[in-house]
């Protein structure tokens, strides 16, 4: 593992080169290799912008459209998290991407006992819509899109977003958000899950049938691969596993009586950037084409932009290390270069402190520039796909395919993703390969600079984001404050309309609308959901 | 050795969902021939306790990475106190700043292992805490 496997000889000369996936590398691809995956210009490439859309979505790539930046970001109350959104975009930020606190993405408000310590900490913590209403002052929401970071509460978060934009004047039809929404990889990792698995999915149909009508512009789901990376999946396995998530939000939807047609097209993916440079690059290129054909094969859908793998393709975590902090400027770039070479249409970067604590505005701002020092002074825009028809990348996107495929296939013969996700295999499989990795890392086999090879020795301190005690005593504050001046019987009226829907399998979204309008704290909102559907039993399987 | 096996309970406490640390030492601590306990996601001081006491462990490892340390470590020192449980040790794990080490060990955690350690230094602690 690591980037790969190397087999050395005495002298250093690498003999064998084994990627995560599986895949052996070769030192040498010529014209025959292309013959031997059986490589066909039009079937596996097509032009950029043509079907499967191996080489790009768009005709021109970059040419035609920069990527969207979006740093996540949050801390603290929503004042402070204003202030840095304005910062990023007038340092030339185009998307936002929204970091909450854990008792928010949990679905507690500031003052539930279970949030004490955690209030702004790893977020912005977020009660009510006086809280996005503070957060989004001054921010042109027809022009600037924003990713919200939260999954077993995002119907909350897609409504609030709704209810402030409606607040500011704007209309329905001209925002856009992309709530993470996926609470499946949410169990794999990361874990801020709430409900059982099922109530999990049906919210997640909700919010993707509500869009279609109400938000067009908005992508309810977000399905991320990423995090599925960042517990120990090999790249094969983070695409496959995230495709199969996104079928199992597919199937939910159309068993309401809609094709997949009318609504997949406003999916996207949220997929990881470190790890070995090629697979990473030709994890992309397959990942795109395989969505295409996939959607075709299984759904039979036709129109060629709900066949758009849409994603941003960023983050990079796990690549980064404690040790010899700042090195991760470096590691960050070459990830960047990845995500450029592999046709990321948005991007985001770990900053070099984040081994640590959330990033300083410092850290952050770098990240920004490295996207911005990518795409502006290193030529990347120049044309399109610039690795297409290399011998060795197209071989390699072909087995990635394969390599992919066959991730697939084998979960769906242990009974599928989400009966492998609910009894917890997909997991044990998952962190039983990331103790391997570290077995590896740990023994030297996995080089990491700074790790085990070229130690210094000595820590050298980095000046890190500080958590500010008197975020959580202003934030509970006006929450009080909020509960004591708000219209409490139209709270209780509007919570008893959102329970009586959540009871009958009916949307549940026009009532989280309303909810949020009244000043429903999310807690509360979250607590109805409680209350209707119980809490997920955990398999503690390691 | 004719020691009974140690006997340790993973503890995830608060919120945080990221369990893959948490998972690794669990698995490494396993194959190291200790009984490892794992308690899951989104654990409250008292659920952890309660666990612990049932499974009748020689330590609890918290693993924290959120930042919030300082305060879960307190809170789970006062409530063994409290509850007059002295024969287990605690030891914390996860994202921990250096400067933070000593103030968890003045609060009465036997030992931090923050990100990074290695498993060797890991399973010698442990074992040097029930000897």
């Amino acid at each position: 593992m690591g980037v790969a496997t190397y087999i050395k000889d005495e002298k250093d000369s690498i003999r064998n080169v084994t990627l995560q996936s599986g895949i052996e590398v070769k030192p040498v691809y010529t014209p025959d290799d292309l013959k031997a995956v059986g490589f066909d210009y039009q079937t596996d490439l097509g032009d950029p912008g043509d079907f499967p859309f191996t080489r790009s979505l768009h005709p021109l790539g970059y040419r035609s459209r920069n990527w969207t930046t979006r740093q996540y970001t949050g801390f603290g109350t929503p004042e402070e998290t204003n202030q840095r959104f304005k910062l990023m975009i007038a340092n030339g930020q185009n998307g936002l991407n929204v970091a909450f606190d854990l008792p928010t993405q949990m679905g507690l408000d500031s003052d539930d006992p279970r949030a004490e310590g955690e209030v702004g900490r790893v977020g912005m913590a977020v009660d009510s819509l006086r809280d996005f209403e503070i957060a989004f002052r001054d921010i042109d929401l027809k022009k600037i899109g924003s990713g919200l970071t939260i999954n077993a509460v995002a119907s909350i978060m897609l409504a609030m977003y709704q209810a402030v934009a409606e607040k500011y004047g704007y209309q329905k039809d001209q925002i856009s958000a992309t709530p993470q929404n996926d609470i499946l990889k949410e169990i794999i990792g990361r874990g801020a899950w709430i409900y059982p698995v099922e109530h999990g999915v049906r919210l997640i149909g909700d919010t993707i049938e509500y869009s279609m009508k109400a938000l067009p512009k908005c992508n309810p789901v977000s399905i991320c691969g990423y995090h599925i990376r960042e517990s120990g999946a090999n790249p094969a396995q983070e695409i496959g596993y995230a495709f199969l998530i996104a079928f199992a939000y597919v199937d939910n939807v159309i068993a309401r009586g809609y094709n997949a047609e009318d609504f997949v097209g406003r999916f996207s993916f949220n997929l990881n950037i470190y790890g070995n440079l090629w697979e990473t690059v030709a994890k992309f290129r397959a990942a795109r084409k395989l969505w295409a054909k996939l959607l075709r094969e299984r759904y039979g859908v036709q129109n060629k932009k709900s066949l758009f793998l849409r994603g941003l393709f960023g983050g990079g975590g796990s690549g980064l290390t404690k040790e010899q902090p700042e090195n991760n400027i470096m590691r960050g770039a070459y990830y960047v270069l990845a995500a450029a070479l592999g046709g990321a249409q948005t991007t985001a970067l770990c900053s070099f402190d984040e081994a640590y604590s959330i990033p300083t505005e410092r850290s952050t701002l770098l990240s920004l520039r490295t996207l911005q020092i990518l795409m502006d002074e290193t030529g990347l825009r120049d044309t399109v796909d610039p690795l297409a028809g290399s011998y060795f990348i197209e071989t390699l996107t072909k087995q990635m395919e394969d390599r992919i495929l066959s991730e697939m296939a084998e979960i769906e013969n242990l009974g599928g993703i989400v009966n492998g996700i609910s009894k917890g295999e997909v997991q044990r499989r998952v962190a039983g390969q990331a103790y391997e990795y570290e077995k590896r890392l740990q023994n030297g086999e996995a080089i990491k600079v700074g790790v085990n090879k070229y130690m210094e020795g000595v820590t050298k301190e980095v000046e890190l984001h500080q958590y500010d005690n008197s975020w959580a005593k202003r934030q509970i504050e006006n929450l009080k404050e909020l509960k004591r001046t708000r219209d409490n019987g139209l709270v209780g009226k509007t919570l008893d309309a959102l329970r009586a829907a959540a009871e009958v399998n009916q949307n549940v979204m026009p009532c989280l609308v309303d909810c949020c309008k009244a000043y429903a704290t999310v807690g509360e909102m979250a607590d109805v959901f409680r209350d209707v559907f119980g809490e997920f039993d955990e398999p503690s399987l390691f | 050795m004719d020691r009974k096996r140690l006997r340790i309970l993973v503890a995830k406490p608060g919120l945080d969902g990221h369990d893959r640390g948490a998972k690794i030492i669990s698995l490494a601590l396993r194959d190291a021939g200790m009984e490892v306990i794992y308690s899951g996601l989104h654990q409250s001081i008292d659920q952890i306790v309660s666990t612990a006491v049932q499974e009748s462990v020689d330590i609890i490892g918290l693993s924290i990475m959120t930042g919030a340390h300082l305060s879960i470590s307190e809170k789970l020192v006062s409530k063994l106190s409290a509850e007059g449980i002295d024969d287990m040790r605690i030891v914390v794990g996860g994202v921990i700043p250096k400067d933070d080490i000593q103030k968890l060990k003045a609060m009465g955690i036997a030992d931090v292992f923050p990100n990074g350690t290695k498993f060797d230094q890991i399973i010698d602690g442990l074992n040097a805490l029930v000897q």
